[in-house]
């Protein structure tokens, strides 16, 4: 691989997002929990839940503000890296992005107001609605910002003669094909990660020996609505799987290393490619299980890369991103499962260490899958910037300090993710739920 | 009105928005490093925080607004001001990066920091230095189109009068503007003490603000005369700037109606800004860019104007409620609330 500046400018974008999505999908999915625990805590008049809400509230503020500058940084990227592709592009989707910076600004006031008057008003059912324009903006900015990503996989509403773009419809552009399974499933993926990194935070207290009422409740709320987002994610994972069976079956078929068209595909999980022979070893193969998730029965039809001219193939890695995934989808379904049938059939095994232990694992490992799922669709994208109209190496900048901005971006990063992990760490600590509860006197 | 005019009017006076609320804030955070270092700290400290607090985010999204939108309606932007200003924009980028999040991490964390502090105040002129000298950039002269390769002349840039001049101006402006702010709020609090030490400043740096803009308008003949004669049109307006100043000034001096002088110092600031920018027009760059060639498409801009309209109808409203509940709100202000 050479590194010229498109290459670079993949990178540094790669890296932007990368790092802005964990604190984006934080930003999206943490507010759902707030209004959640604190509406709880108003209809049971259980201080518990206020106090929950209160203290990831605290906690969300940093995240927060790594959020908007790291969202701030891919903003001004967009333009200062790729311009020839915002010239064009952003003619056709201009528009949500720039309802996207509504939504911010909404979200932004609200979340202002909720954050300094949580003792301010007689009734604390005033203050709980303040956080709900909070969610309404910060799953709008989601949904604006995703349809601007299925506007490049699925491109529409505009044509293209001699490069000039002509008869735009910006409408038509939001709503393309790509757009519904892919704003449901970044927001249940959302939902699902920010419950499960509640959740792990508490089952991680527990372990600790903190196993009072205040996280016993933390985590079985958390636990609950994990479950909800999980099957949720995969169902939406499932349409997407068809989403991309009908349009963009090349990034389909490099995820499963299936390379001649026909009914009856399997699914492969793991395993090696010979690219020569176009052979897999080791996988683990679920029959007729593609055909199932691109079109619901085992006789579909499943597109198979052979069909499309060897440039135009993604890269065939993106295999075991998918898997990856799709494995994470299934644990954590699973532990939230588990820890809830444990509750229904023997109070005791609620509290299994080893439970506790996975679910530990589990908030780490969502946020993996959603950093898995985005690589995979943004690499499975390749080489295409703008499915069928522009490739990538012909949006990027032309500069040559591409290189130098990366090495500078990479250590500011790195010295976010230090400094804010310690804050928020620093923050807790020093004032435990105990504590607070104490001087707040609220009954352990 | 044609499209292009909305467009760049409705992003200009974002702008506008975007210089105040962000002043206020830069300024804010270089006092109340200052003050830290001088011992003048818990006074003027207590003041700034309950400004700040709630808002520093939206001061962001100002600016973001105005990329996004500039972006949105005028797409040749991306192109020309993106390709060139890649190193310098990063670098701007960085400093508000580290700015906001460290503001977060003092604030919000359990302790404050004076290394947080310190970067928190610095990068608050660094800041409109760096951003000031996009406003440079587009005057011309500094970006040059060979062949397919847009360069930008770094050395020239780093080494013209006119460049220093902006961010001088950039930088007292910054000052005078969050002091004649935080004085007329420190009087609202009561707070007698802070209210005392920051219309010191604020009378300290009113004299340096104009004698910038002076420099700028001197300096401009030369690097651009075509917009110095269109400015020369237009000067009605910065005499009307001056006269505010003047107004804004008497009554600081004499302790009265904080309030309206900081209105007053907000129409100073708007006149000449408007000035500035009607007389820029039509060039976004020159001499690549006007707003007439550059200009998205008539369905896309009709598109973003309806946005536009109904995302004012949701923040108008908003923004409100936020000034009256912190701004305005006499309990809160006074550190009862
Ligand atoms: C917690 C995170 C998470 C989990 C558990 C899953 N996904 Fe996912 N997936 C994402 C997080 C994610 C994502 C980050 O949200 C992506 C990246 C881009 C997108 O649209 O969503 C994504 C993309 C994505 C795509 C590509 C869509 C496109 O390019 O348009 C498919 C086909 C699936 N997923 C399918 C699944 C299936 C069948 C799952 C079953 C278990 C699954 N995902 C679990
Ligand atoms: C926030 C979620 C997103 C994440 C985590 C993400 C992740 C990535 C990754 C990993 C790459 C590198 C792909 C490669 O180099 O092969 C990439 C490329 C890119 N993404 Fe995304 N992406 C996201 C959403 C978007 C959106 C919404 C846009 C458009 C506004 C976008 C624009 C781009 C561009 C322009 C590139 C570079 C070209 C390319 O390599 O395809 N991304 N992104
Ligand atoms: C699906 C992926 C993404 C999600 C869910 C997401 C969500 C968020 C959230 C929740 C914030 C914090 C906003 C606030 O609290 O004010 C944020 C900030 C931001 N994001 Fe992302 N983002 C995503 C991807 C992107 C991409 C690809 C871009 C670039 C076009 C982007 C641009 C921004 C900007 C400019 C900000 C800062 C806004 C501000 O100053 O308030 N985001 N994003």
């Amino acid at each position: 691989m050479s590194f010229d500046p498109a290459t670079l400018s993949r990178i540094l974008t790669a890296l932007t997002l990368g790092f802005h999505i964990i604190f984006a999908t934080i930003g999206v999915g943490v507010p759902v929990m707030i209004m959640i625990a604190e509406w709880l805590g108003i209809r049971k008049q259980d201080p518990h839940y206020i106090l929950l809400a209160r203290r990831w509230a605290r906690g969300f503020t940093v995240t927060v503000a790594v959020g908007v500058v790291t969202g701030t940084a891919i903003g001004m990227q967009l333009s200062l890296l790729w311009p020839s592709f915002m010239k064009v592009a952003g003619q056709v989707i201009a528009l949500p992005l720039f309802m996207e910076t509504f939504a911010f600004f909404f979200e932004a006031i609200f979340l202002g107001i909720y954050l300094y008057t949580w003792d301010r008003f007689k009734k604390p059912l005033y203050h709980w609605l303040f956080v709900i324009p909070v969610v309404i903006g910060s799953s709008a900015s989601a949904f604006f910002i995703t349809t601007v990503n299925a506007f490049m996989n699925t491109p529409q509403g505009f044509t293209l003669a001699n490069g000039a773009i002509a008869a735009i419809e910006p409408i038509k552009a939001m709503f393309n094909p790509a757009t519904p399974s892919k704003v449901a499933h970044v927001l249940a993926s959302s939902y699902l990660t920010s419950a499960f990194i509640l959740a792990a935070i508490t089952a991680w207290s527990i372990l600790k020996g903190k196993g009072g009422e205040y996280h016993r409740k933390a985590l079985r709320l958390t636990m609950i609505w994990g479950l909800v987002f999980a099957v949720g994610t995969i169902v939406v994972g499932d349409l997407s799987g068809k989403f991309l069976a009908k349009y963009q079956p090349e990034k389909l078929a490099a995820a499963e290393w299936h390379f001649e068209t026909k009914p009856q595909a399997d699914l492969l999980l793991g395993g090696t490619l010979d690219p020569e022979t176009q052979e897999v070893k080791g996988a683990l193969v679920l029959p007729g299980a593609l055909s199932i998730l691109a079109g619901g029965t085992t006789n579909t039809e499943v597109k198979g890369l052979n069909d499309f001219p060897q440039e135009l193939w993604p890269p065939l890695y993106v295999h075991y991103l998918f898997d990856l995934m799709v494995i994470l989808g299934m644990y954590l379904a699973v532990v939230a499962g588990l820890f809830i049938l444990a509750r229904a059939w023997k109070k005791k095994y609620e509290w299994n260490p080893w439970l506790l232990r996975s679910i530990v694992a589990g908030g780490p490992l969502a946020m993996i899958a959603i950093e898995l799922g985005w690589m995979y669709a943004e690499i499975g994208r390749q080489p295409w910037i703008l499915r069928g109209y522009m490739k990538t190496s012909e949006g990027a900048t032309m500069s040559g300090d591409v290189g130098q901005m990366l090495i500078l971006f990479a250590l500011l990063y790195a010295v976010l993710a230090i400094v804010s992990t310690s804050v928020l760490l620093r923050m807790f600590r020093n004032n435990s739920p105990e504590l607070e509860m104490q001087k707040r006197g609220i009954q352990q | 009105m044609s499209l292009e005019m909305i467009g760049i009017t409705v992003l200009w006076i974002f702008l506008y928005g975007y210089v105040i609320v962000a002043s206020i804030d830069f300024g804010a955070g270089f006092f109340s490093y200052y003050g830290k270092i001088t011992g003048k700290g818990e006074i003027v400290n207590k003041v700034i925080n309950r400004y700040l607090s709630p808002v520093w985010e939206v001061t962001n999204v100002f600016l973001i607004f105005f990329i996004v939108g500039i972006v949105g309606f005028f797409p040749d932007t991306a192109y020309y001001y993106g390709t060139a200003l890649l190193v310098p924009g990063s670098i701007a980028l960085i400093l508000l990066a580290i700015r906001g999040s460290f503001y977060a991490f003092n604030h919000y964390g359990s302790k404050t920091s004076n290394v947080y502090l310190f970067l928190y105040g610095t990068t608050g002129l660094f800041i409109p230095a760096s951003l000031a000298t996009v406003l440079t950039i587009s005057e011309g002269g500094f970006i040059v189109e060979e062949g397919s390769q847009i360069r930008l002349l770094m050395d020239q840039l780093f080494t013209s009068p006119f460049s220093w001049s902006v961010v001088f101006l950039a930088l007292v402006s910054v000052l005078f503007i969050s002091s004649s702010f935080l004085t007329y709020y420190a009087n609202k609090a009561e707070d007698r003490e802070a209210e005392k030490v920051l219309r010191s400043w604020a009378l300290f740096w009113a004299l340096p603000t104009i004698f910038a803009s002076f420099l700028v308008f001197v300096s401009m003949r030369n690097h651009n005369v075509e917009h110095f004669n269109a400015m020369l049109n237009s000067s009605w307006l910065f005499v009307v700037s001056m006269a505010f100043f003047l107004a804004a000034l008497g009554l600081i001096m004499q302790r009265k109606a904080y309030g309206l002088a900081f209105l007053f110092v907000m129409l100073q600031f708007a006149s000449a800004f408007f000035g500035y920018g009607q007389s820029h027009l039509p060039y976004l760059l020159y001499p690549y860019i006007t707003i007439h060639d550059g200009v998205t498409s008539s369905v896309m801009g009709e598109a973003l104007i309806w946005a536009f309209i109904g995302g004012l109808v949701l923040l108008v409203p908003s923004l409100v409620l936020l000034m009256k509940m912190f701004l305005f709100d006499a309990k809160y202000v006074k550190g009862q609330n």
